[in-house]
């Protein structure tokens, strides 16, 4: 069997604990766990060989769900089988809970986390393997390396952002609250991630995502979620579409956001959509033109399996069908 | 690989080239034959659906797996792998691996430096690399320690200094740089085995033909990956005596290569197989692992085992072998085939495993059900620096038959038949010889076409679907074991003692490898048909070499023709013993006594006389003793009167016909499997709840293969070589979920085989075959696009549909076959 090396842990629970915890600590020291669902396969691939690991799983406050006047909140901790299986989530943001039940497989659905998708590490075929792997390989800049496979002439890691509930919430324009021993925060999803593969996102060590706020504003907008994968159960995103849109009182397209996942370290907003879209009939040739413009604007790496010009073709394919869900449904 | 006389004292003689004698060892003619029921009235256990012996304890977790073993103050062992795909080892430092606490002993390839293989004209393996490493992954030293943890610290504390060596990646590369030799023990270059077989004038019928049909297939490498991943046992005591438990499904082969490797007489060793969890041909030879655990064993002092981890399975390997194969096929107007000539190319990695054998196979096993007049295969295996193919499941003719269905079925396009009507017209028979010289006894692939087709509609379906849904026909024909021992010998291939207890328990001690098929629960089924046992009375003691006969193990789909037939003598042996005894008794004709259902009883009148089979067992102990019998299997003489001619020859074989629907997404290319229509001869169903599990699993596994899985490697990049698998883990390596797999729906057909136990032939094996040309085809009605190369996965049927107008040639299709709708009446 893969080992996992050898750590101090600890179970802290109060938020307040778990951040007096980690202040002053060094990201590589410290690896937080909520499901593990992520963590574990990476320890056992010494992709992270932290000193000390401080399991979320004892820390009420994270798990909880509110609704008020600003949207629905959704602790850091609420599972994604949670999220899948909620009446309120299906019905205001569809997407959501479809995005969340598209992820791995039941068991793993029961354990991941709404706040550890979001944190998800990103992922590469010459990355996510064992030590014994990458050591033949000659490691990579992501970790104990210096040169990456997949752009061979770049600096800078292109690993992907694979979480499947993370592009809805751009789309949605969902934000997240951020804790440490100092103060809490709150920021756009879309501003959370940045274009590093290395490390994706904002987050600082010290730093512990506490809430994720799906806004009252887009309850019930026109929305989809579409994903490529092979199988119909635990593959990650080969390619995944977000949309999200609404229509005027006279039925024409007022907004839309359509964002791709799976492509490099971030999910990629398509721009320029408003000039194609705004103020036209929601249809075919709409569409058509968005899924052109996506095409043109999303460029599938070797960073994720299948040929990429495949991928590539599957872009303008999975944006009309994100689209055509999303628009078929009354709002 | 040349084929030098093994250098084993007293086996000096190849079996590929010796026949065997006329005068072997016959086993048993019965009264009534083999196949027929031990009493009148029919069968009263054979034939029922009865659960397999271990289910409850596999489904409940009481199942002892090799994994669930631990000794007193056993160790854990873990294998260093080569990081190069081919380098010689300058030097190994194991200094500071010994020096860290909790290390207790490193071994390399001079501990150990005995070659062996499975094939004993192809040893060519070493336990651990002594010189040089031929693949990413070939272990090179083994380390014992305290723990795992420990065990792998140990590892990357090891120094390795290498040489790193121009690595062979591919068929052609290997053929155009001999002087990149991979394998030191091949013959010349890189070649492991070629083999050209010609029979009949196969140029001149080419000629003659009407039509003929030439292209290249490529059968894409795949490996089993069964859910218990492998692991050795090994337990050495101070009186010098070895016990190995092992994942294996070859104990006896597994028993002769320890005592060879770890210099060990034969009989201080005792092997044992646990339950396990699923082998698939993956576990049909012995393994570093098992060789690396005995002698740390044997130098620590202590117990040691070692498991493999998952990605470790994909570097031991023995997976199905990557082909290209080129066909030639001429048909006639009226459908029949003419000639056939095959060219085919296979990838073997680093060593030979069974891959004498695979090649034969790649062109023996074609010659049935369909009866081809003349036919060539030319075929070469050669040697690359990756990890080493063997047996899979169907070993050695499933990529030949994916090739030779589409073959059969471009032709019946070409002539305008309908494919089903195409393969009844080439039907070889029964009771008949193939081209090559196998002797094909009974044969019920007629009504396995038949089944399949009334089954999935194919009449409403074929050629009449709207673009994008289609359906597919494919055929196939299996062994049921082969007909010599790897290792030449004269001694019986399989055996069985059978012991009744005066309790009224009877136990089977055999060599059998139960690897999931139900191969313990199918000898436990004859018992209890001959004797009326219940079934839960008869005990199962399997592949422990202390305790057991030899059976030569779970390959080639030998185990319930030939352990089932050495179970039957020995169980019958009792029968005449015990009803004799009763008979006497009573004063009746022997015939009259029937035992069943847990009593013995005079048929005439079981009110006057009856008893427990338990007194019935007393009875006969009282009068002959201690109950005990034997029985054992050898096959008759077979096979062409050549050489080679012996590879591939069957006591008897199976047969097989797929019918399969698929609906496919034109835009993105996915293919969806809907449903699978297997029948499947299997000679008679002793279980037809674990044959139509086989059906399942071996049809689901084609399925696979077809769309899915794939063992592929990195294509060599700046700053890293060939040789990198893919993704050893099943996250990159795609083997559908349950939602993926498509509905399957078995016909058992019964041909009841004269040789067989109570007629039963193979049902491991034989239906795997054609799922993958009949989903090929399927596609082929559904889109216009033939699929020549696997996996059929959603980039490559996209770029299909891109390369070729498929849309006429969807229409062509049709065309083709309305025009014999309608002039010839139909099919
Ligand atoms: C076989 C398999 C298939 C998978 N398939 C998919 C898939 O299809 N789609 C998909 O999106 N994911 C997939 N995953 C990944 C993972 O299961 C999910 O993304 C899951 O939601 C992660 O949640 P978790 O709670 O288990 O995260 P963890 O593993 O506990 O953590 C993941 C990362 O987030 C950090 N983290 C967790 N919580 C916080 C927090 N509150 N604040 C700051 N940092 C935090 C951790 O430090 C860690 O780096 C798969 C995983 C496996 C093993
Ligand atoms: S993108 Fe490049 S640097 Fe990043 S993980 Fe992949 S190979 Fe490594």
């Amino acid at each position: 069997m893969l080992t996992v090396p050898a750590f101090t842990w600890s179970r802290p629970t109060s938020v307040e604990a778990v951040l007096a915890e980690i202040a002053g600590t060094s990201r590589d020291d410290v690896l937080l766990v909520a499901g593990g669902t992520d963590a574990v396969p990476n320890l056992k691939h010494r992709l992270h060989e932290p000193r000390r690991i401080v399991h979320l799983a004892g820390v009420r406050e994270l798990r909880e769900t509110r609704e008020d006047e600003h949207g629905l909140h959704l602790g850091a901790l609420v599972r994604l089988s949670q999220i899948a299986g909620d009446a309120r989530i299906q019905r205001d943001y569809p997407a959501v809970a479809r995005a969340a039940s598209l992820v791995a497989s039941p068991q793993i659905r029961n354990m991941g986390t709404i706040g550890g998708n979001l944190c998800l590490d990103t992922r590469c075929t010459y990355y996510n393997q064992t030590f014994f792997w990458r050591e033949a390989l000659g490691f990579c800049l992501k970790k104990s390396g210096t040169r990456c496979h997949v752009v061979t002439q770049g600096k800078r890691c292109v690993a992907a952002h694979s979480s499947d509930v993370a592009p809805v919430l751009i789309a949605l324009g969902a934000q997240v609250e951020i804790a440490n021993a100092a103060a809490r925060r709150t920021i756009a999803v879309e501003d959370f991630f940045v274009g590093d593969g290395v490390h994706n996102n904002v987050l600082e060590s010290g730093d512990l995502v506490t809430r994720i706020l799906l806004p009252a504003a887009s309850r019930g907008r026109r929305m989809a979620y579409q994903k490529l994968r092979p199988r119909a159960a635990i593959d990650f995103p080969m390619l995944s579409v977000a949309v999200a849109g609404s229509l005027d009182a006279d039925g024409a397209i007022e907004a839309l956001t359509v964002v791709v996942g799976a492509l490099g370290a971030r999910p990629r907003t398509v721009g320029q959509l408003d000039a194609i879209v705004r103020g036209q009939a929601p249809g075919e040739p709409v569409w058509e033109a968005v899924a052109q413009a996506a095409h043109k604007q999303c460029r599938p790496l070797t960073n994720v399996p299948y040929d990429p010009d495949w991928r590539h073709d599957m872009v303008p394919v999975f944006v009309r069908r994100a689209l055509r869900d999303a628009f078929a449904r009354p709002a | 690989m040349s084929e030098r006389a093994p250098d084993k004292p007293g086996m000096s003689i190849p079996s590929g080239r010796k026949m065997p004698r006329e005068d072997r060892l016959k086993p048993p003619d019965w009264a009534g034959g083999r196949s027929a029921a031990p009493n009148d009235g029919g069968f009263r256990t054979i034939g029922k659906r009865n659960r397999k012996l271990e289910g409850l304890a596999k489904v409940t977790g009481r199942a002892v797996y090799a994994d669930d073993l631990t000794l007193p103050r056993m160790l854990h062992g873990k294998l260093l792998r080569s990081i190069h795909a081919h380098a010689r080892i300058v030097s190994i430092d194991a200094s500071h691996a010994l020096a860290l606490p909790g290390v207790h002993a490193v071994i390399t390839g001079r501990d150990l430096p005995s070659y062996f293989g499975i094939i004993p004209w192809t040893e060519d393996e070493q336990a651990l690399c002594e010189d040089k490493a031929r693949y990413v992954g070939d272990a090179i030293a083994a380390v014992a320690a305290d723990s795992e943890l420990i065990a792998e610290q140990a590892l990357r504390a090891i120094r390795v200094e290498y040489d790193v060596l121009p690595a062979v990646h591919d068929i052609d590369t290997a053929l155009a740089h001999p002087e990149w030799q991979v394998n030191e023990k091949a013959s010349e270059g890189n070649l492991s085995k070629h083999v050209l077989l010609e029979f009949g004038a196969v140029d001149a019928d080419l000629e003659a033909s009407d039509v003929v049909v030439e292209a290249e297939y490529w059968y894409e490498g795949s490996t089993h990956a069964p859910i218990e991943t492998h692991c050795a046992l090994a337990d050495y005591d101070p009186t010098g005596f070895l016990t190995l438990w092992s994942s294996t499904q070859v104990a006896h082969y597994l028993h002769r290569d320890l005592a060879k490797v770890l210099e060990l007489p034969t009989q201080r060793i005792r092997v044992i197989q646990p339950t396990v969890g699923g082998a698939f041909g993956g576990k049909s030879e012995p393994f570093s692992l098992e060789f690396c655990a005995a002698k740390l064993s044997m130098v620590t002092g202590r117990p040691v085992k070692i498991l493999h981890t998952r990605e470790e399975v994909f570097y031991a390997h023995r997976g199905r072998h990557p082909m290209r194969l080129v066909y030639r096929t001429g048909m006639r107007r009226d459908g029949m085939l003419t000639a056939t000539s095959a060219k085919i190319h296979i990838d073997g990695g680093a060593y030979s495993s069974f891959g004498l054998v695979t090649t034969y196979y790649s062109g023996q096993l074609l010659t049935a059900p369909y009866r081809l007049p003349a036919y060539r295969f030319d075929s070469t295996r050669v040697f690359t620096n990756k990890p080493c193919c063997g047996p899979k499941r169907g070993h050695g003719s499933v990529q030949p038959r994916f090739a030779f269905e589409c073959q059969l079925d471009k032709l019946a396009e070409q002539v305008g038949l309908d494919p089903i009507e195409v393969r009844r017209r080439n039907f070889i028979g029964e009771h008949t010889r193939t081209v090559n010289g196998m002797r094909v006894t009974s044969n019920g692939f007629l009504q396995c076409l038949d089944a399949v087709e009334a089954a999935s509609g194919w009449r409403d379906k074929f050629r009449r679907q709207p673009y994008g849904r289609g359906i597919g026909v494919a055929g196939s024909m299996y062994i049921s074991g082969t007909n010599y021992c790897i290792y030449p010998n004269e001694m019986p291939q399989s055996a069985v003692q059978l012991k009744l207890d005066r309790s009224g328990r009877a136990t089977v001690f055999c060599g059998i490898s139960d690897i999931g098929q139900g191969a313990d629960s199918m000898l436990a089924l004859i018992v209890a048909e001959e004797l009326g046992v219940d079934l839960r009375d008869i005990r199962v003691v399997a592949a422990d070499t202390d305790l057991t006969p030899v059976d030569l193990g779970s390959y080639s789909s030998r185990e319930t023709f030939m352990c089932g037939n050495a179970c039957l003598d020995a169980a019958r042996k009792l029968r005449e013993t015990i009803t004799g005894t009763l008979a006497d008794r009573w004063g009746v004709p022997r015939g009259e006594v029937v035992l069943a259902g847990g009593q013995a009883v005079w048929t005439r009148d079981p009110a006057q006389h009856a008893m427990s089979i338990q007194s019935a067992f007393q009875a006969a102990e009282s009068a002959h003793g201690t109950l005990g019998s034997v029985g054992w299997y050898q096959s008759p003489k077979l096979g062409g009167d050549y050489r080679g001619g012996t590879i591939g020859a069957s006591p008897a074989y199976s047969f097989t016909a797929h019918v399969a629907e698929v609906a496919c997404d034109e835009e993105t290319g996915f293919v969806k499997v809907e449903r699978l229509w297997v029948a499947h001869d299997c000679g008679r169903a002793l279980n037809p709840v674990t044959v139509e599990g086989q059906m399942e699993g071996s049809a689901y596994m084609g399925f696979a293969e077809a769309l899915f899985e794939e063992q592929t490697y990195k294509p060599a990049a700046v700053g890293h070589a060939f040789g990198l698998h893919h993704g050893p883990s099943l996250l990159d390596y795609r083997i559908p979920t349950s939602l993926d797999t498509p509905e399957m729906s078995s016909h058992i057909i019964e041909s009841v085989d004269p040789e067989g136990p109570y007629g039963a032939k193979e049902a491991g094996e034989g239906p795997l075959h054609p799922s993958v040309p009949a989903i090929a085809n399927a596609i082929h009605d559904a889109l216009g696009i033939r699929c020549d190369r696997l996996p059929f996965h959603p980039p490559q049927v996209r770029a299909l549909l891109k390369a070729t107008d498929a849309r006429a040639a969807w229409e062509r299709a049709r065309t083709s076959q309305r025009g014999v709708r309608a002039g010839a009446g139909g099919c």
